[in-house]
């Protein structure tokens, strides 16, 4: 199935087109990875693959599952407030946001969820911790659990192995695989173009 | 009146002497559920701020209040109704300073834009009161609260209970995405959660809140409430929640105790209950150093 077509597609920011005629599409479990010198137009691809951003000519199309719950979005490190006192549950029960309707607490599937991402990327041991107290690439399976209850269909994942040291970038790159292995489609933003052609099964190089 | 409001300011009253006088029980008690209120209010509504790096919103809104006040006595407005003029002036102010920083896309930020509006709104404000031929008296009631508490009404009682009714529905609704919203605004917008919104209703809450708090606790130092609680909060609690309350739990003892003392002692009641409000962040942050440092000993043994 067909979770992203793109056609042409015409991105500009500030005014200044970034993205000319891109064309690309994004299948169930795709493994894709985005290179590209800064400025290149990879965060301008990512806003506008999460909807944020609309394109100026040509065609971007999501899926209908996408559309209404949006996708599984880790973004770059520095994004998160490092001083916030959050548990690593709560953090990840707000991937829920869109899926959940008012009201105080989380439903049970909410939880569900949650639980089965915490179990799937081995974090049990730190559910009730807080999220400030945990190392860089604990941080980050944290925050990609919380990404996988957004969206088990796509994950987009802007730079996640940027400032994390040698083993904890393995861990997380192992991590991003059993995901894909488990059946949800990546979308990498990332600098390390060697390693990306390794990792991903398929490259998208902006220029 | 003159006589009674003279009673409260001067003589020191017990919490015996409260409950034997009607009058004084209920001046007192409205006072009482005022500052309560507008406490919880700030408590809770100052996490948010706090996180989102909008501490000084706060503050700079608090000024807008003074110069709210001495704008209404040049348009001649009574002191009755200064708060029916005050509030729409105070949430137009903080939409602006909002508006500012997101427009400009960051060229003015948020801490800068608050210095402006807030600085900016103390000096007409000042020019004002000089022009109307203001007493410094007023001036000074407006900065830092009225010495007595004779002056709250129960028109401000009313308001403030709607303002708090208001705050709490909100937290108890939209508790998890006011999570999702305070902890990555990223990772929420990418989700479809319209962050504007928020961070619109969060500043007109928060100005509300100022304009009803500031009477008791003056313009200078009602800001207090907003910033203090909820930064002791997140040095001990570790989970969103438990700041949340902590923060909550610890502002209205501050205020109760902040409030008595300054009855018993006749001292500033503002001023009191922000003493009150410090003493226990500088016990949250060497709670909180105290605790690093066990882990870390402990960490060693390992």
């Amino acid at each position: 199935m067909e979770l992203i077509k793109a056609d042409k597609l015409v991105l500009s920011y500030d005014g200044k087109a970034v993205i000319d005629g891109l064309s690309f599409t994004v299948n169930e479990g795709d493994y894709i990875a985005v290179v590209g010198e800064n400025g290149s137009g990879k965060s301008t691809l990512m806003k506008a693959i999460t909807g944020e951003l609309k394109p100026v000519s040509g065609m971007l199309e999501r899926c209908a599952e996408l559309k209404k719950y949006g996708v599984g979005y880790l973004p770059q490190q520095s994004a998160i407030q490092k001083d916030f006192p959050a548990s690593v549950y709560e953090a990840v029960l707000s991937g829920n946001i869109r899926r959940s309707s008012f009201g105080f607490g989380w439903n049970r599937e909410s939880k569900d969820r949650a639980d089965e991402y915490i179990h799937l990327l081995g974090i049990c041991k730190l559910k009730s911790r807080s999220f400030q107290e945990l190392s860089g690439g604990q941080r980050q399976r944290v925050l990609l659990a919380r990404a996988m209850c957004a969206s088990d269909k796509l994950l987009l994942l802007d730079e996640p192995i940027t400032g994390l040291d040698e083993g904890a970038a393995e861990d997380m790159y192992r991590a991003i695989r059993l995901v894909n292995d488990n059946g949800t489609a990546v979308i990498m933003v990332s600098h390390d173009r060697k390693r990306a052609e390794d990792e991903a099964d398929r490259v998208i190089q902006l220029k | 009146m003159p006589f009674l409001k003279r009673g409260l300011q001067k003589n020191n009253m017990t919490i015996t002497e409260i409950f034997a006088s009607e009058f004084l029980l209920r001046v007192v008690g409205r006072a009482l559920t005022v500052g309560i209120l507008v406490s919880l209010c700030a408590s809770m509504l100052g996490v948010c701020l706090v996180m989102k790096r909008y501490s000084m919103i706060g503050d700079g809104l608090s000024h807008v209040g003074f110069f709210a006040l001495a704008l209404s006595a040049v348009a001649g407005v009574g002191a009755a109704y200064s708060m029916e003029f005050s509030i729409p002036v105070v949430v137009l102010a903080a939409v602006l300073i909002l508006h500012m920083s997101r427009r400009t896309d960051g060229k003015i930020n948020g801490d800068a834009a608050c210095a402006v509006v807030s600085t900016g709104s103390v000096a007409v404000g000042t020019l004002m009161y000089n022009f109307t031929g203001g007493r410094s008296a007023d001036i000074c009631n407006s900065l830092f609260g009225s010495a007595s508490v004779v002056t709250i009404s129960d028109k401000d009682m009313w308001i403030s209970v709607l303002l708090s009714a208001a705050v709490i529905l909100w937290f108890v609704c939209c508790a998890k995405r006011i999570f999702a919203v305070t902890f990555d605004e990223t990772f929420a917008s990418a989700a479809g959660i319209g962050t504007g919104v928020f961070s619109v209703l969060i500043a007109i809450l928060t100005g509300v809140t100022i304009v009803v708090g500031m009477k008791m606790m003056g313009a200078i130092m009602i800001s207090a409430l907003v910033i203090f609680p909820p930064l002791a909060a997140m040095q001990v609690a570790k989970s969103f929640r438990g700041t949340v309350l902590l923060s909550a739990a610890m502002s209205v003892v501050c205020f109760v105790v902040g409030f008595f003392f300054a009855c018993r002692f006749s001292l500033q009641t503002g001023a009191a209950v922000v003493t009150c409000d410090l003493v226990c962040f500088v016990i949250a942050v060497v709670y909180a150093a105290v605790r690093r440092r066990i882990g870390l000993i402990a960490a060693g043994r390992k």
